[in-house]
């Protein structure tokens, strides 16, 4: 078990007579990039969801930076960054003040939130942005600003589910090597849920979720080879033959 | 309570209040809606309606004086019903998502959520109360001075109506329910439009569900506040009423309970 990292064990959750997640586990050391792969439908969002307590689970256990998030819920928030799939900026604030009303949330107010947030929006690029209101943003800004928004309280380990839906394919491309570089530069922990795999690199950890269960779990030039997408269709396909 | 829950509070009021200062189409029609009632409704109903003199009032009163507390909980009735909208539009949508990740016991998130859309109807019923007057139904300013904590407990205790109702709520299109099965009967049960004994006249069922309705107590907290008066039996049911619906509301968005337990 690593202090920095995100432990998940053995996760289990059901939705009526639905079996949305069965034994899902794994476990990242700090300054790992980890890529969670799976279909739509595969158990991305409920384990999000657990991941960020919006709800617990049925059996199982998450320990994120070495705190237990159903005995030290608050210390364990407290060491999460999220990007949520769907926006969750106030539109009709600015930037700078969405920045601070989350800093505030995390309990940081007065200077340290304003450095913090302009830190945080320069690290991504964006600080010249910081008085426009989130209306006048592109999609591409939007997610950066997100991202921006969900280090100010200098997380452990980042969470982002399916953070390029809808962005065009540059967009795709610079949110996904922002991430890859912030993992590699400051230690941060990142669980990348996507079920696109051109946003998998060779050397990324890389869980493969479907139906609920961990397919695969290891390197992705490991378990993909030279072709990624033709073994994750594959591993899929197999799998939901198999069960038809 | 750490200097961080207080950050937390005052930020999420903040944002309460820029939002509704950039929502100005939600003031207008949160005060058109009273003031149709004042303005429309009382003048036409104040010939049917002869009203007796009951407490607080030491005479014999116009229909349009009776009903201004009753449009005050009807302001605070609507406002606490919309934010709970809002609350399920934002669950569906992430940004109450957002709030229910902070590193803070939900009861005190959504205490903080409480509390700045009560502040709000207090803005709104005191704007509702300045027109009126400017229509000639005023009160001594010591009714209003009273009259602001008084409006806020009723806030308050329909806030987490609104609260609780969002977390069984699955779905934005069940909200309509709410419309006919919540406000209405809440409304038109209680004391806000006719006095209890009106009511006891026409059916002793009616009347016994009217005394029973927490809004109907809620009224009677502002009216009497509005003279300068306490009604201790009207605080103790608004007060009452706002710890089982803000305890319900706690169980509702408990992690392992309530509806974020039942949907992702």
């Amino acid at each position: 078990m690593h202090d920095g990292g995100l432990q998940v064990e053995g996760i289990g959750h059901r939705w009526g007579a639905k079996q949305a997640l069965d034994g899902v586990g794994f476990d990242l050391a700090p300054g790992a990039f980890c890529a969670l792969l799976g279909p739509n439908g595969a158990g991305k969002s409920t384990l999000f969801g657990i991941l960020t307590r919006l709800f617990t689970p049925q059996t199982g256990r998450v320990v994120v930076a070495g705190h237990d998030l159903s005995r030290a819920p608050l210390k364990a928030l407290s060491r999460i960054g999220v990007v949520f799939q769907q926006s969750t900026l106030d539109l009709d604030q600015t930037v700078r003040r969405n920045l601070l009303y989350f800093a505030a949330l995390h309990g940081i107010s007065g200077r340290e939130a304003d450095r913090r947030a302009m830190a945080a929006l320069d690290r991504l690029g964006m600080a010249e942005r910081a008085a426009e209101k989130v209306a006048a943003l592109n999609g591409g800004h939007r997610r950066r600003m997100e991202i921006a928004r969900a280090l100010i309280h200098r997380p452990s380990v980042l969470l982002l589910d399916e953070p390029t839906v809808g962005l065009d394919a540059a967009a795709r491309r610079a949110i996904t090597d922002h991430v890859h570089d912030l993992a590699a530069t400051e230690g941060l922990t990142v669980l990348w849920a996507t079920h696109l795999t051109d946003e998998v690199r060779p050397a990324d950890r890389l869980v493969i979720l479907h139906r609920g269960r961990v397919l695969a779990d290891g390197t992705a030039a490991a378990i993909g080879g030279d072709d990624l997408t033709a073994t994750f269709l594959s591993m899929t396909a197999a799998t939901t033959d198999a069960k038809a | 309570m750490t200097s961080a829950w207080i950050t937390a509070l005052r930020a999420i009021i903040l944002r309460e209040f820029l939002r509704f200062l950039g929502q100005r189409g939600r003031f207008v029609s949160a005060l058109v809606r009273p003031l149709v009632w004042l303005l429309v409704f009382a003048a036409g109903f104040r010939a049917a309606l002869g009203l007796s003199i009951i407490p607080p009032y030491q005479t014999y009163i116009t229909y349009e004086t009776y009903i201004v507390p009753g449009l005050c909980g009807m302001i605070c009735l609507f406002n606490g019903m919309q934010s709970s909208l809002s609350l399920v539009y934002d669950r569906e949508m992430g940004s109450m998502r957002l709030l229910l990740t902070a590193p803070l016991p939900r009861w005190w998130l959504l205490t903080a959520k409480l509390v700045a859309g009560s502040l709000i109807s207090v803005l709104q019923c005191l704007a509702f109360l300045a027109i009126a007057a400017a229509f000639g139904i005023s009160m001594n300013i010591s009714g209003y001075l009273f009259a602001i904590p008084a409006i806020f407990a009723a806030a308050l205790m329909l806030g987490a109506l609104g609260l609780l109702l969002s977390s069984q709520i699955r779905q934005l299109e069940n909200f309509a329910g709410v419309m006919n099965f919540v406000i209405f009967p809440m409304f038109f049960l209680s004391s806000a439009l006719y006095p209890l004994w009106k009511m006891q006249e026409a059916s002793l069922l009616l009347y016994r569900i009217c005394a029973a309705n927490p809004f109907s107590h809620a009224v009677e907290l502002i009216r009497f506040a509005l003279y300068g008066q306490m009604n201790w039996l009207a605080l103790a049911v608004t007060l009452g009423a706002l710890v089982v619906f803000g305890a319900g509301a706690v169980w509702g968005y408990d992690p392992g309970r309530g509806q974020t337990a039942r949907k992702a």
